[in-house]
């Protein structure tokens, strides 16, 4: 295919941010909008991640952004015309000690002020909602009915598609190995296959996001940082359909609608890292916190196991706006939780270059942040 | 189209019953890898991990875009090789 050499926009990365944000530009009205990647569609963290959507949050922000993308999921297979593999079967969050069941019952109370409706559930309620469920020694539980999961290949593809059918041109194989600026101003991009001028740029490459923002000479503090996760055979459904997820016991395990359990938790520390290797350390300590909670599936056998970066911040949440270089664009920084925010990101930060008013204000996310010292608190990550 | 007896259907991944025209209609949206392709019909990803359906996949690639078959990208195999019980990751043997 031959690349163009003019843009009204280029996006850099096709995972759910580059994707949803192509979609919503377009959708705008905006003509030429080109997306691009060095490999294809959920080659980054899109194609690795947990695929968990929860509007179960601590920070304002985070509840804004997550219930709002929920709206926007549960309408997705009819805007975008293919589906997007959406469940819901809620997250249940699992508190191990009285003063992590307070900090969840606090960040209860600001999602129902809200209108997230998380509530507490006792121990018969869990075991209800997840049938294989063994918590002895938990201390509480919330939930929200409507938090749940969708199929990130299937909605990286239905936004790309959907894009493509707006006027989209969507490059794959294409590496952007340098951005243009003149003055004070972003001017287009250098890639493998060519040159493309463009009014605005916006870097949506996860967690390569900062050696992008550097090609265009900006600063900004996000790492990789490498986690693993892994999946099961198929076995009978009714296991554990809500995501069962602790911040202290740092583990997610849900079992998705054909029946295989995927499960997940962070790494000790925050290494700086770009490796996606699998280790057997990771497969023996997350399947011994899965015979711990959900003792029947010991005989259930592995048959996946991979992992995928974090884009992450110093305070774990994204960093969306513009920067010194006019018009160049961030959509990074998203951590663990960036498939889910994708689709209102994209659509806020479209409407903001578009001239719209957003529908939710993200001036707060600007990346500046970090040297005034304005950092988003977020308790509710592992 | 799986639901009409009319149609030839034509299971290319058992696992996940994929079938060779779904194959065929992503291959004609400008697909042309394996992984593409697992990542939106699941082809390859059941317990069987491609073992039975990655050739007929790269074949099919081969012919709609004009590539030889050792050039079509095969994508990445990954661990464990075969699968293996959470018992025995948890505790080394299968109890
Ligand atoms: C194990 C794991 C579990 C997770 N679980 C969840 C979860 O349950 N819920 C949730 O919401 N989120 C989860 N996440 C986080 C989520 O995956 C990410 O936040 C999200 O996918 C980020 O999307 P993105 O589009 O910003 O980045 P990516 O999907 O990484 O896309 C960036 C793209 O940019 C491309 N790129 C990079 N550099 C260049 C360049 N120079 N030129 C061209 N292209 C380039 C890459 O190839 C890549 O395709 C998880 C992540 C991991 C790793």
């Amino acid at each position: 295919m031959e690349c163009k050499n003019r843009a009204d926009v280029v996006i850099i990365g096709a995972g759910i941010v580059g994707a949803s944000t192509a979609y919503n530009l377009a959708k705008l009205g905006v003509k030429d909008v080109v997306i691009l990647d060095r490999g294809t569609l959920c080659g980054g963290s899109t194609g690795s991640c947990g695929a968990g959507i929860r509007a179960q949050w601590g920070s304002e922000m985070n509840c804004r952004l997550a219930i709002a993308a929920i709206d926007i999921f549960e309408q997705l297979d009819d805007e975008l015309g293919l589906p997007v593999g959406l469940n819901q079967g809620g997250y249940l969050l699992v508190a191990y000690s009285e003063e992590e069941f307070e900090t969840l019952k606090t960040a209860m109370a600001l999602q129902n002020k809200l209108g997230i409706k998380s509530k507490v559930v006792s121990l018969e309620e869990a075991r209800e909602i997840c049938p294989a469920l063994d918590a002895s020694d938990a201390v509480g539980f919330t939930f929200h009915a409507r938090d749940g999961h969708a199929d990130p290949f299937l909605t990286t593809f239905a936004y790309v598609e959907a894009a493509k059918r707006l006027g989209v041109s969507f490059y794959r194989k294409t590496e952007c190995i340098g951005i243009k600026v003149e003055g004070d101003r972003v001017r287009g991009v250098s890639t493998t296959k060519g040159e493309i001028d463009a009014d605005i740029v916006i870097n949506c490459s996860g967690a390569y996001s900062h050696v992008v923002a550097k090609m265009a000479g900006v600063d900004i503090p996000n790492w990789g940082e490498r986690h693993e996760i892994m999946i099961t055979e198929p076995v009978a459904p009714g296991v554990c359909p809500p995501m069962l997820m602790s911040f202290s016991g740092n583990y997610y395990i849900q079992q998705r609608p054909h029946g295989s359990i995927i499960c997940g938790m962070s790494p000790d520390g925050h290494e700086q890292s770009f490796d996606t290797s699998s280790s057997w350390r990771f497969a023996a300590e997350m399947s011994k916190k899965l015979v711990r909670l959900l003792p029947s599936v010991k005989g259930v056998r592995v048959v996946r196991l991979w992992a995928g970066l974090y884009d992450m911040t110093p305070d774990g949440s994204p960093i969306i706006g513009e920067t010194d270089v006019k018009n160049f664009y961030h959509s990074t920084g998203y951590s663990g939780h960036g498939f889910m925010l994708g689709p209102v990101t994209g659509r806020i930060l479209a409407q903001s270059i578009t001239g719209a008013k957003p529908d939710i204000d993200f001036s707060t996310l600007d990346y500046r942040r970090f040297e005034q010292g304005e950092l988003i608190v977020e308790h509710s990550i592992t | 189209m799986r639901n009409n007896c009319e149609e030839s259907i034509t299971v290319v991944c058992r696992c996940e019953e994929i079938t060779i025209e779904e194959i065929r209609e992503w291959i004609e949206r400008g697909y042309d890898s394996f992984s593409e392709l697992k990542r939106i019909l699941r082809v390859g990803m059941g317990p069987c991990q491609g073992r039975g359906c990655r050739d007929i996949v790269m074949r099919e690639i081969s012919r709609a875009h004009h590539i030889p078959m050792d050039e079509v990208d095969p994508g990445t195999v990954r661990a464990p090789s075969k699968p293996v019980k959470i018992a025995l990751l948890a505790f080394g043997k299968e109890e």
